[in-house]
């Protein structure tokens, strides 16, 4: 049996976060009413002409700092012409031969512990097109152009990747980076951010490339992979059955969990790219290059690394907590306010907090729990008030509105019962309701301390300090 | 009054002799009785053009406004004008009203002056005779059974017919400046760059320069003055200050080292223009200036690497008139492909459509290197001419036309004939640089035009070379009999 190898490439649309289109002054905002973010020069109208946003360009230049690429100090739009209703001027701009920014790279974390370089071929600007919409106009198509002129920054990369879970990998990263960046929302039910896979197979040990599919406009990660994988296999099926890859582009299904070809090579459209007459080349300047360094934040890796070294956490946790540059700082606020105790506040808020934002679809930017009403309910814990079961009531009623800490805490009378007399008076009772067990205890059957400890604790509400009950509950057994 | 030039006008208006009112009704009616035969209108605004003189006429007598206040004249169909028709020669917009002004035609509103309406022109600006207009052709008033030259042959032949003292014009290969010259008018090519291309209908963005048509070139100065300027709608025009166009147009040219391109005065050059031209050139001496001979080696090239280059930037311009959104859609298209053939087959004339079909070749994957690229190297070897010859000399004058103006219908079967009609003019677009027109006399009855290039932005010193000849001759006041 022949043992294949796959080779993987991504081509990511990144939306960028401007507030107007990269050629015109309309709005970016996604959800208005169809065609009322589309000025003249979004509608191609005859004789209006593009001017480029230079937020635009300053993302992009923030991007190819922080994948340590080379960001142009000339390139140059182009036009990519074709015809489709949606595509208003019958062309599109983007970058062809000098794109903003060539030859980065980024490293991705393998299943295995290891890291993997993945190069980063160039990422260029160009300009979204419009939305065909084939429903509800009964057989006819309606063209809605308020993403028309949307910039979009796409992010080639090598054929690097060897399988499905390492595109994956690689997607998240850029997924987590342009979020870092504040470049692109990164919403992908909103087709923010969406990626085209080409993917090949050849037999391992060969150093051609195989023939490539290219899959087009995946906007899930679970698509992506499935997606990569579903095509792998095609792939290999095909040519172990003695046929060829044609090169073509297909479209993911993910109703049948399935590719289909969409247009092969010959069909392709010739695009007679050439330089757009109607924008003078891109020239970037040091200085605009040192300002768009400048604003760069700490990125994930450097986050990553600092959180385990300041912090004291596993890799684990810190790759958790900097998924996100807002997961991150609400985490570092907690640590702030409560004084310490890291790894607590990172349990906190990778467990119960992350746990209810999951649950009820929320960024954490919507906690209706803030870092410092959270280090509140922590500070309890801490200084013995409540204890960890009780802290989870507590959270939840903060969650619900209820207030801080301490107030859930007053006003449920759930402080945590410390005084020994107290402890010692349930203990008695609970010895006395249950003289069988007693026996079996002191004749040898020591499980049973698990019930007397249930309950203790089931008759003081579980406010009694679970350290104290074991204490005092093994020296009353005893007898 | 309507045989005045606008500077006259001026005066007059600002005397008090006649309103704008007045002028602007005199004109609307030689109007009503030229146009049937001139054909030079494809829209006359007669309403808005009265309200906009009388609204001139208020700024005046509150002491306000410019001296161009009051003044009418008309704006080829190119220019988009907000709630007028903005045709380009084509049935593609006959029914396409823009949301909007252009820049041209919004500077020219803030200063008064009053639009008269859209001249003809070839469709979308491709043409040398203003024959391929989807409005039929315009007759050159010198002679009715020629063309006017093109494409801003309307605006040539209104402002020869005296049906306007002034009008703008754009010149993407010498559309301003060769109707200009078979018309026996001024025009002004400016710098690409110099007068902002916001809200003009693109043919070939690279090239597309807006300019004026006038009588004199004191005429052109004022009208220049107004349209020229930075404008942040525009990434390629210049931000580079606007001199005072009238304050040099006296100045003294016996300084003035005139460059004659060997290759302006070759074969395919008719001699009756020759001879005109060569008078000219000793009126120059005359007034003090030195003349030398020059070369521009590769001025031969420039036809071959335009019919690249702009047809190229044609094909991706026109691509946005395919029926879906606005202008011209066929009649029950049965599809997607049917709706973009038929429109685009039935709403583009057959000179719009050789144009896209050799553009769209000579981009094509496999030919791009061969024709677009080759086409952009001798563009620079073209510029780097003209920078050498610059470096000795002030200006560089020639023909602006092989011919005078041919008869309607003698060349428009012939593209490559018709396309020799702009050997002189079209390297001048190549290179970016300004060029102007201007009558020198006649040969077989009908105009000859004296052209001037001069370096990067020297419209100033262009106007004034033109303006000394024209103190010294008469050729611009000449007028048409029968208009």
């Amino acid at each position: 049996m022949m043992e294949w190898e796959s080779v993987i490439g991504l081509e990511i649309h990144a939306q960028l976060a401007t507030k107007s289109k990269i050629f015109s002054g309309a709005a970016t905002a996604y959800g208005a009413a169809p065609n009322t973010q589309a000025c003249a020069i979004d509608l191609g109208l005859p004789g209006v002409l593009p001017v480029l946003n230079t937020d635009a360009v300053r993302m992009a230049a923030m991007f190819g700092l922080a994948v340590e690429a080379t960001v142009a100090e000339r390139s140059v739009f182009a036009r990519k012409n074709y015809f489709y209703p949606d595509l208003p001027k019958g062309y599109q701009i983007s970058q062809y031969e000098l794109p903003v920014v060539h030859q980065g790279h980024l490293i991705i974390d393998l299943d295995d512990g290891t890291t993997k370089t993945i190069g980063i071929t160039r990422a260029h600007l160009e300009e979204d097109a419009g939305k065909s919409l084939h429903e509800d106009f009964s057989g006819m198509t309606g063209i809605d152009l308020n993403r028309a002129g949307t910039p979009l920054l796409e992010i080639v990369s090598e054929p690097d990747l060897r399988s499905a879970k390492e595109a994956v990998a690689y997607m998240k990263k850029i997924h987590t980076l342009v979020r870092y960046l504040g470049i692109c929302d990164g919403n992908m039910q909103e087709g923010s951010f969406r990626c085209d896979a080409n993917v090949s197979v050849r037999p391992k040990g060969q150093e051609r490339f195989g023939t490539r599919a290219e899959i087009k406009n995946l906007n899930s990660f679970r698509f992506v992979e499935r997606a990569i994988e579903y095509e792998i296999e095609r792939q290999i099926h095909l040519l172990e059955d003695g046929g060829t890859v044609v090169q073509e582009t297909r479209l993911y299904d993910p109703d049948q969990g399935e590719t289909r070809s969409m247009r092969s090579k010959e069909e392709a459209n010739d695009y007679r790219y050439f330089p757009d007459p109607d924008l003078l080349p891109l020239s970037i300047d040091t200085a605009f290059i040192e300002a768009a360094r400048q604003a760069l934040p700490e990125l994930p890796d450097a986050k990553r690394e600092r959180f385990m070294g300041e912090y004291q956490l596993s890799a684990y946790d810190a790759a958790l907590l900097t998924v996100s540059r807002d997961l991150a700082d609400y985490f570092e606020a907690t640590v702030a306010a409560l004084g310490g105790e890291a790894k607590l506040c990172a349990n906190w808020v990778m467990g119960d907090l992350s746990g209810f934002l999951n649950k009820e679809s929320k960024d954490i930017g919507d906690s209706p729990v803030d870092p410092s009403q959270l280090a509140g309910l922590l500070r309890r814990i801490q200084d013995q008030t409540i204890s960890g079961k009780i802290a989870k009531e507590v959270f939840e009623a903060m969650w619900q509105g209820a207030g801080d800490a301490d107030a859930v805490i007053d006003q449920r009378g759930l402080r945590q019962i410390t005084d020994s007399s107290a402890i010692e008076q349930i203990i008695d009772t609970v010895i006395e309701t249950n003289p069988n067990q007693l026996a079996q205890y002191r004749s040898g059957k020591d499980k049973l301390f698990g019930f007397f400890v249930g309950q203790v604790m089931k008759a003081s509400k579980g406010k009694a300090n679970p350290q104290q009950v074991n204490e005092l509950l093994l020296k009353k057994l005893a007898g | 009054m309507h045989d005045k030039t606008i500077a006259q006008l001026s005066a007059g208006l600002a005397a008090g002799k006649f309103s704008s009112a007045e002028l602007v009704r005199a004109l609307l009616e030689r109007i009503e009785r030229f146009n049937g035969t001139l054909n030079a209108f494809i829209t006359v605004t007669a309403d808005q053009a009265l309200a906009q003189a009388q609204a001139a006429d208020q700024r005046r007598a509150a002491g306000q406004g410019g001296p161009l206040t009051g003044i009418p004249i008309a704006h080829k169909d190119i220019f988009c004008t907000l709630g007028v028709k903005t045709s380009c020669g084509s049935r593609m917009l006959d029914n396409f009203i823009a949301p909007y002004n252009a820049t041209v035609v919004e500077k020219f509103d803030a200063a008064g002056v009053v639009m008269l309406g859209k001249t003809n022109l070839d469709e979308f600006a491709m043409g040398s005779s203003t024959e391929t207009s989807y409005y039929g052709p315009v007759r050159n008033p010198w002679d009715l059974d020629a063309v006017p030259g093109g494409s801003s042959g309307g605006s040539a032949a209104a402002v020869a017919a005296c049906l306007a003292p002034g009008a703008t014009g754009t010149d993407t290969g010498g559309s301003i400046r060769q109707p200009a010259a078979l018309c026996g008018i001024t025009g002004l090519k400016p710098t690409y760059g110099r007068v902002s291309r916001w809200g003009m209908i693109a043919y070939a963005s690279s090239l597309d320069q807006g300019g004026a048509m006038a009588r004199s070139a004191e005429d052109v100065a004022l009208l220049l003055q107004i349209m020229a300027g930075f404008d942040p709608r525009d990434s390629t025009s210049a931000e580079q200050p606007v001199p005072d166009y009238g304050a040099s147009l006296n100045d003294d040219i016996r300084d003035l080292t005139i460059g004659l391109p060997k290759e302006y005065f070759g074969e395919g050059l008719d001699a009756d223009v020759a001879r005109a031209i060569e008078d000219a050139i000793a009126e120059y001496r005359k007034l003090g200036a030195t003349v030398k001979d020059i070369s521009l080696p590769n001025a031969p090239l420039a036809i071959p690497a335009y019919y690249v280059i702009a047809p190229a930037e044609c094909s991706s311009n026109l691509a946005r008139f395919d029926g879906v959104r606005y202008g011209y859609r066929c009649a029950e298209p049965q599809d997607l492909l049917d709706l973009y053939t038929r429109s685009r087959g039935e709403g583009f004339g057959s000179e719009v459509k050789r144009r896209i079909m050799i553009g769209a070749y000579a981009l094509s994957a496999g030919y791009y290197d061969a024709y677009y690229l080759k086409a952009q190297q001798i563009r620079r070897l073209i510029s780097e001419d003209f920078r050498k010859a610059f470096t000795e000399v002030d200006v560089i004058m020639g023909p602006s036309s092989p011919t005078v103006a041919f008869n309607l219908g003698e060349k428009v079967d012939d593209p490559v004939t018709m396309y020799l009609s702009d050997i002189y003019t079209i390297a001048v677009n190549l290179a970016g640089l300004p060029g102007m027109s201007v009558p020198v006399g006649f040969a077989k009855g009908r105009p000859v035009g004296l052209q001037i290039i001069g370096d990067y932005f020297a419209e100033a010193r262009l106007l004034n070379v033109a303006h000394r000849y024209q103190q010294a001759s008469d050729w611009h006041t000449r007028v048409p009999a029968g208009f």
